[in-house]
């Protein structure tokens, strides 16, 4: 479910978009940086935006957040295109720049109180909302420390704090947990995944992982174009792999077992593993990802062959983001 | 409104909170006074007024105003905080006006330290409060004038050295407009109008005649919209960068 053109591009729940993105592209001299990129997200979706280096990713953010005028096309926020209304569609982003850049010689609590009253935010209100997000975010240790003197983990959360300091309908974190300690990570995600309910949120990211930890909805980008629009379920089924079964079977009956598993009509292909304590792990990958751990099973039996850890495999990721990101050749 | 005003105060705040600052104010007051005793000879002259305070600002501001302006811009570009500057809710003009207020404001205080030599005229003899409250304002609308230009340079460019060179190179140009290495660069060629109008472009002119304690409207209404047009024109720059 590829969109492109520049109809009108429909959220995942079907619901009212908060970010709407019509063909947007960006060419750079004669570099094709984003070409014809079109989506919506609606309140609730977690949108997962993956993507080689390179590919787009945070160009298409740059457009989207209109810091970067698009060659052609649209981005709409919560109604307001965000060329032609830019302060309207600005005041409703909360945005993370890749690498989460801020004032270096600025105290972090110095540089949450200029973002809160840039975007209108004064007085008692001010102050409470600083110290909910400082507190949410665990910044309290460094408040007073200017930013260049912080690590890593902290210049990237003081960004995150400004993004959402507001309290935003609409959340573009590009990149948001890189440089983070595994731990740090975590705690993010967590937090993206408390917000979701309330806003629509677009992540870009190269963690796989993390696509499948937060993301209600994935779309992948190479070369500037969308090359998948999908859950992270249904990429996963794409891959080559799914539902593919593990068996492991001592030797020497596994080049038997072997010959008779390719023999049957649902199986594709049979990888074999390295010998491992005298017993080999086949890999058998079914047609079509159908489930056949049931036949493999059956199969094993009916010729009596003794056979132990047999599992389905899920479906890797990183399978299907190369086969997407690589060039055709 | 509002937001000029939020980035006024952070720019104003950010000055301070580098040795910047510091080191600016020194430094101007240092050679301000250096070359009103030993170049000027203030005291040989045996008049109680500025004038050879005043007649060394275009020649200090030449390489002192390009050094405030250079990091306008072109730092922001290079740490990459223009980004998140620009996708705040601020229009362009008011981060343009917010941060050559900051900076001009800046540059008020610096002058301001300056008002020992006033002291020290008074105490010496009985000068004229008005040249020298007008010489004053002169010098701040020339110092705005240079701002605006430094300011200009630093949004066409990521590299502050460039913006220093540009803004010093441009500033020169205005000020000695008037004078023999610009006009002779015209005459000969160019009809006598346009020489007339390329020679009343000169910071000098406009200054001298403040310095003699009169407020022209003419010289006022120059340096504001030499301020204006940069401005502008800065504003124009910001704007092009999103659609590179």
């Amino acid at each position: 479910m590829v969109e492109q053109g520049s109809a009108a591009p429909a959220t995942q729940s079907g619901g009212e978009a908060m970010i709407s993105l019509r063909g947007l592209t960006k060419h750079f001299g004669a570099i094709v940086a984003v070409d014809d990129v079109s989506f919506a997200v609606g309140r609730g979706e977690v949108l997962g935006f993956l993507g080689p280096n390179g590919a787009g990713k945070s160009t298409t953010m740059k457009m989207a957040t209109g810091f970067l005028a698009p060659t052609a096309g649209t981005a709409t926020i919560c109604g307001f295109e965000i060329q032609d209304r830019p302060i309207d569609a600005k005041r409703h982003v909360g945005y993370l720049p890749e690498g989460a850049p801020a004032y270096p010689d600025m105290t972090a609590g110095g540089f949450l109180d200029f973002c809160a009253s840039v975007r209108g935010i004064s007085g008692g209100e001010k102050k409470r909302r600083i110290a909910a997000i400082v507190d949410r975010i665990e910044l309290g240790e460094v408040l007073h420390q200017p930013i260049e003197t912080l690590s890593k983990g902290f210049k990237r959360r003081v960004g995150l704090a400004q993004a959402l300091v507001h309290d935003p309908d609409v959340l573009i974190l590009d990149e948001p947990t890189d440089g983070l300690d595994p731990n740090q990570k975590h705690e993010v995600r967590a937090l993206i995944q408390e917000l979701s309910a309330s806003k629509a949120i677009i992540i870009s990211t190269h963690i796989l992982e993390e696509v499948h930890a937060v993301c209600s909805r994935a779309i992948v980008i190479a070369r500037g174009r969308i090359v998948a629009d999908d859950t992270p379920h249904g990429l996963e089924a794409r891959s080559r792999h799914y539902n593919a079964v593990a068996v492991t079977i001592p030797t020497p009956m596994h080049d038997a077992a072997r010959t008779e598993l390719l023999r049957h009509p649902k199986v594709a292909a049979v990888e074999v593993g390295p010998l491992v304590n005298g017993a080999v792990t086949l890999l058998v990958i079914p047609k079509n990802g159908v489930d056949i751990v049931g036949d493999v099973g059956g199969t094993l039996r009916a010729r009596q062959w003794p056979f132990d850890q047999i599992r389905v495999e899920q479906g890797r990721l990183d399978d299907v983001f190369r086969i997407l990101t690589l060039p055709q050749v | 409104m509002r937001t000029t005003w939020v980035v006024f105060r952070r720019e104003l705040g950010s000055y301070f909170a580098t040795p910047v600052a510091y080191v600016f104010i020194v430094i101007f007051l240092a050679l301000a006074g250096a070359l009103t005793f030993f170049l000027g000879n203030f005291f040989d002259r045996g008049q109680a007024d500025l004038q050879p305070f005043f007649m060394f600002h275009p020649w200090l501001y030449l390489f002192l105003i390009p050094a405030i302006a250079m990091r306008m811009w072109a730092e922001e570009r290079k740490t990459g905080t223009i980004e998140l500057f620009l996708t705040l809710p601020v229009s362009i003009p008011a981060a343009v006006i917010g941060k050559f207020l900051a900076a001009w404001a800046f540059c008020g205080i610096a002058l301001a330290l300056t008002f020992p030599i006033w002291l020290t005229v008074r105490w010496l003899g009985r000068p004229d409060d008005g040249v020298i409250l007008a010489s004053y304002v002169g010098s701040f609308l020339m110092a705005g004038a240079f701002l605006a230009i430094g300011a200009c340079m630093s949004a066409m460019t990521r590299n502050q050295v460039i913006a220093f060179v540009l803004g010093a190179v441009v500033c020169f140009l205005f000020t000695v407009s008037g004078s023999p290495i610009v006009i002779s660069f015209f005459s000969g060629w160019a009809p006598q109008p346009v020489i007339d109008t390329i020679a009343s472009f000169s910071f000098l002119t406009h200054f001298s005649a403040i310095v003699r304690g009169v407020i022209d409207l003419r010289d006022v209404i120059y340096f504001g919209s030499a301020i204006a047009l940069f401005l502008f024109a800065n504003v124009v720059l910001v704007d092009l960068a999103k659609s590179r």
